[in-house]
């Protein structure tokens, strides 16, 4: 999948004092300062509450995931029927991606695989991760063998997500576009007409046909017939895709779609930007190390990270600080914590704390540390256990007997 | 363990490999070899066992009386001049399994060769039959490239044949032709002295290659006394604590305990009182839940793993 990348040389605009950025959002370009509530409306979907999330809670017996409870995933569309139908006995099979451009993973990077991870555990259902290898070799001018190495690099990091082997199917499109899959995208392109995708994506007269002719590559595993050696017999069976909320116009068009070949609509749950160290007006890009909390990085490389480029809103000095307290909208480690501490009594003290000032920032900070210490620590050893013969078994188009059990 | 002679022979009789079999003293050079099955109207092979800078091993196999150039080779594989040396003789124990003078492309069926390249030679399919030891210096067989070819097959290799006096250009615009018969994989071994003499292409020419030139100076290397295993390569075996029951369950245990003396203290107790036991219980659960969880998932994946990879190298049910 596309994902937040940095901003073209048009969109960088000019910060005045005072004045707002025009927020640009699809899937190769976000940047400004997001509006989500308005982005919802702009874009037609809606929003997560907590009535959804109660209801998640009933039907699955354990408590929601973090990502669920602090708003982080906060939009959707049609996640209600997808819950009418499993509450009937009528499962789903999740789907999501990644579009593997670079071998570093930073823990933005993550979120859609922890929550994907969260929804197959919590709903027993499988699971289908695409890598679009042949988009990055486009859009990235990759060689195809460096664009197929990338994504078996980064289909190791994926798998340390904790993802269950017997029900998930990873698939690169170089090696797996062909056969009912193509068909489907065949069908589903088309419906689309070129002027339509330049709507929607924003293509040119200069843009080679490779970019133009690849969202059908996207739409298709949103169906269920282009897994035939999965699906097999379950024609009907609705597909669920936790996605970051740029995503939002592929699936808009794969959701036009989909009725007039006579499949369902896929539903889709959305999250906010993971923000970068420096701040919600920064970027994390992959020139820029300081940006981001990365998979490989040391503790020490995190403390330091942390303690040096992470933007905070804290007061400039420790009198200050116990005077005003910290302005909580825009510090970074607060912003990290409400992501990755489970604790939601602790989040609230320490938010509570550090608001009014009697928690320092160096504390907000330490805390951190810890936390993504332990979440990289993790990580870095699942992803040790990850061999290349596991990624063949992930990879192999293979039965799945068990993958609604 | 690696697969004997007989287990090789009979596993090509189940795959309906036609060879035939030739008793012989062990041999341990081409030569020696010749005055037994020299004149069986079969064609003999000279086998190396190659290393490169970077821990990737090669087979070589080829007609006796094919010239083969190391340096050339080298290149063509893309790694320069001088890339490619003899295999020091542990590795042809560790690795290929089999004894001294006993290279063979037969040693790819042990799972320790998984990574091992190997190159054949192209003049091979026009005989009508090739000689190769059978894992074994005192047993040598005839069968064609073909049935060879059926055979590598069956343990998941695809043939690789090559002209192996050919001596193409290198260069900028000329890529090395070989370059994808480069293994993906390094293999670690024990880190022993790599004193290993290279041998020079001259000496490759008129013997079986597969002795060190310089055996005869009595090892003037000596594996070094202090042998540091190399931590294992990433991609050849998961961590014991995900593929061993006894270490997984430790593990577990350890975790466990380690939190129990961390939440039973003196002002714990003084706390709880009787409810201790319900207190430390819950907590416990609440804290190493997710952990474990995420543990007992690898477990499951590896153990899949292991399973999915016996299931691709299995043996069609005898008839």
């Amino acid at each position: 999948m596309a994902d937040a990348v940095s901003p073209t040389a048009a969109a960088e605009e000019e910060k005045v004092d005072g004045v707002a950025e025009e927020e640009v959002v699809n899937p190769w370009e976000v940047s400004g300062k997001i509006d989500y509530d308005k982005l919802i409306d702009k874009f037609g979907c809606q929003r997560l509450d907590d009535s959804l999330i109660d209801r998640v809670r009933r039907l699955t017996s354990v408590p929601p995931h973090v990502f669920l409870r602090r708003g982080v995933f906060f939009a959707h569309r049609d996640f209600n029927d997808i819950l009418d139908a499993y509450e009937k006995g009528d499962k789903f099979y999740l789907y999501t991606g990644r579009g593997p451009s670079s071998e570093a993973l930073h823990l933005g990077h993550l979120i859609p695989f922890m929550f994907t991870k969260y929804l197959q555990d919590a709903f027993k259902v499988p699971l289908v991760i695409q890598l679009t290898d042949d988009e990055k070799c486009m859009w990235k001018n990759l060689t195809v063998e460096e664009s197929q190495r990338l994504a078996r690099e980064n289909a190791k990091d994926i798998i340390a997500c904790g993802f269950d082997v017997s029900r998930t199917f990873i698939f690169s499109d170089f090696d797996y576009v062909g056969g009912a899959f193509y068909k489907n995208m065949v069908k589903v392109a088309k419906c689309v007409t070129y002027n339509k995708v330049v709507g929607i994506f924003g293509f040119t007269g200069e843009d080679h046909i490779g970019k133009v002719s690849f969202p059908p590559v996207q739409a298709v595993p949103s169906f269920p017939s282009s897994f035939p050696h999965l699906f097999t017999g379950k024609e009907n069976l609705r597909c669920l895709i936790p996605c970051a909320i740029d995503q939002d116009p592929y699936f808009r068009m794969t959701r036009d779609v989909a009725p007039r070949i006579g499949y369902h609509k896929p539903a889709l749950i959305e999250s906010l930007f993971f923000p970068a160290l420096q701040g919600e007006n920064g970027k994390m890009s992959a020139s820029d190390p300081n940006s981001a909390i990365y998979v490989t990085d040391s503790p020490k490389e995190i403390k330091d990270k942390i303690n040096k480029y992470a933007f905070t809103g804290g007061q400039d000095t420790k009198e200050k600080q116990r005077l005003y307290g910290a302005n909580l909208e825009v510090d970074i480690p607060v912003k990290y914590l409400s992501f990755f501490l489970d604790d939601d009594e602790e989040l609230e003290h320490i938010k509570k704390e550090y608001g009014s000032g009697r928690m320092l920032t160096f504390d907000v900070k330490k805390r951190l540390i810890e936390v993504l210490t332990e979440l990289v620590e993790r990580h870095r050893r699942a992803r040790a256990a990850v061999t290349d013969e596991m990624v063949d078994a992930f990879m192999a188009v293979r039965p799945l007997p068990n993958m609604f059990n | 363990m690696g697969y004997t002679k007989e287990q090789l022979l009979s596993r090509l009789q189940e795959l309906r490999v036609d060879f035939t079999k030739y008793e012989h003293p062990a041999v341990l050079t081409v030569e020696a070899q010749a005055k037994y099955v020299g004149d069986v109207g079969s064609a003999l092979s000279k086998n190396l066992f190659l290393k490169d800078k970077k821990q990737r091993f090669y087979i070589v196999s080829a007609l006796a009386n094919t010239t083969v150039d190391l340096k050339v080779l080298s290149q063509r594989l893309g790694l320069g001049k001088g890339g490619v040396r003899m295999a020091p003789e542990e590795a042809l124990g560790e690795i290929l399994q089999v004894p001294l003078g006993c290279v063979t492309p037969f040693a790819v069926i042990n799972e320790s060769a998984r990574h091992v390249s190997l190159l054949l030679d192209q003049g091979f399919k026009s005989q009508k039959s090739c000689i190769f030891h059978p894992l074994s210096n005192d047993t040598s067989i005839a069968l064609s490239a073909n049935n060879l070819d059926n055979f590598l097959k069956s343990v998941g290799r695809d043939p690789s044949y090559v002209d192996l006096e050919a001596n193409p250009k290198v260069g900028k615009d000329q890529p090395p032709d070989l370059a994808a018969l480069v293994p993906s994989d390094s293999i670690d071994l024990p880190e022993i002295s790599e004193k290993a003499p290279s041998s020079d292409s001259s000496v490759v020419k008129k013997i079986s290659a597969d002795i060190k030139p310089n055996a005869v100076k009595a090892k003037a290397v000596k594996t070094t006394d202090i042998i540091k295993p190399k931590d294992k390569a990433a991609g050849l075996q998961p961590p014991a604590s995900f593929s061993d029951p006894g270490q997984f369950v430790e593990e577990i245990l350890d975790k466990t305990s380690s939190l129990l003396l961390s939440e039973i203290t003196e002002e714990s107790i003084n706390q709880h009182g009787g409810n201790l036991g319900v207190f430390v219980s819950d907590n416990v659960r609440k804290r190493l839940s997710s952990e474990l969880k995420n543990l007992a998932i690898i477990f499951k994946n590896t153990a899949y793993t292991e399973g999915f990879h016996a299931g691709t190298h299995r043996q069609p049910r005898r008839q």
